[in-house]
């Protein structure tokens, strides 16, 4: 099999940007260390290209013709559009994997009718995990966006579904490939309540999510997440997804509700890969 | 109400440079090309965080146009909390307010 790695990391533009008003530098620290533990995972496992399953923030897809799916299958990418300066980290160019990008997305689209782009351009959403996962900008990118901005949303049974796709997909190429998901669990990004986090849901979460139990992490409803886990809780079919390409159980290797100077509950984790034969 | 062309401009402009350049250059000529209530052209041409905060722009867009304009962490949070003081509660989309406009962290309080 050829997915050799599979996890999830927050990605909120406050993890680079606001790194020195963040006043819990011990637990700020412990949280990068995680990262960094995740970098050298992936590199160890010799992956070629590396998936982002992203939720991202207008940076490319608008209400003029949102796709629920979309898979990136461009020779580079630019980013971040942010203002540098704001979000910490240099504008620069991300190599692509056209080729390998197109075979995934003709083998998921078996299933799952994902849009593609060629081109794309990258929000915080996925600078920041890139900041961290590879930092020289010198791994293959595969974005994947699934819209968890502009209601109505993919229900979450089918960000379920795409994962199977992807692990398909991956499972189809001779190349080495890592995934990545990236979001928020409960936040409140981008109002007045940045920095509000329901720890106890993330936790509830979490563990619905390290003991991959389909039959509950496809039991939430939108209306229960906003309610409770905020508009920043939709991503959750980022972290959904890639469980569900991964398809065995999770190590949460790092997760802290103390430090909502970055607006979100901060996770790294890990997915044990089942066999798919 | 246009809050899908208010969108719509703020989502070009944070993310292409030649309107980021036409924006500075010439903003009314930029806002013409949008259909937008006069209200909206307004809270445009006053960068008015509030205001577009409390007409429901979606808070990604929001946050990223604040960044753009240069207006520190906690200035921009303020200014949504003074939108709501001033304008009333978020009218659409789903970045409401949840609570009474307290802040969430330590740093926050500080300042």
């Amino acid at each position: 099999m050829s997915l050799v790695y599979a996890g999830v990391l927050s990605h909120a533009p406050g993890i680079t940007g606001r790194a020195d008003l963040c006043e819990n530098v011990a637990k700020r620290d412990e949280f990068y260390a995680a990262l960094e533990n995740q970098r050298k995972e992936i590199e160890a496992t010799g992956a070629e290209a590396l998936i982002v399953v992203a939720a991202e923030h207008f940076a490319n897809f608008f209400m003029n013709n949102m796709p629920a799916y979309c898979i990136g299958i461009g020779e580079k990418y630019e980013g971040p559009i942010e203002d540098p300066d704001w979000l910490k980290i240099k504008k620069t160019t991300v190599p692509g994997a056209p080729d390998l990008g197109t075979r995934i997305t003709r083998e998921v689209m078996q299933t799952v009718d994902a849009a593609y782009a060629e081109e794309w351009k990258f929000d915080h959403g996925i600078m920041v995990p890139l900041n961290f996962l590879t930092p020289a900008y010198d791994l293959p990118i595969i974005p994947v966006n699934i819209n968890c901005q502009g209601p109505p949303l993919t229900p979450l049974p089918r960000a379920w579904a795409f994962g199977e796709a992807l692990r398909r997909a991956c499972d189809a190429v001779p190349e080495k490939i890592a995934i990545v998901g990236t979001g928020g669990i409960s936040h409140w990004p981008a109002t007045p309540d940045s920095g509000k986090i329901n720890e106890a849901w993330d936790r509830d979460f979490l563990d619905r999510l390290m003991r991959n139990d389909q039959a509950a992490l496809l039991d939430y409803d939108d209306a229960e997440t906003y309610r409770d886990a905020g508009q920043g809780g939709f991503e959750i079919r980022t972290f959904i997804a890639v469980a569900a390409a991964a398809g065995g159980h999770g190590d949460l290797q790092f997760y802290t509700a103390e430090l909502p100077i970055f607006a979100v509950g901060c996770t790294v984790a890990r997915f044990s890969l089942t066999s798919q034969d | 109400m246009s809050l899908y062309h208010l969108q719509k401009f703020l989502y070009e402009l944070n993310r292409d440079e030649a309107a980021q350049e036409k924006y500075r250059a010439d903003l009314d000529a930029l806002i013409s090309e949008f259909e937008l209530t006069t209200e909206e052209s307004e809270a445009l041409r006053e960068g008015d965080i509030g205001l577009l905060y409390v007409l429901g722009v979606n808070g990604q867009i929001l946050m990223h146009y604040a960044a753009f304009l240069g207006i520190e962490w906690f200035d921009y949070l303020d200014q949504m909390r003074a939108g709501i003081e001033q304008y009333g509660p978020v009218r659409a989309g789903v970045y409401a307010m949840t609570g009474g406009g307290e802040s969430y962290t330590a740093e926050g309080k500080k300042q």
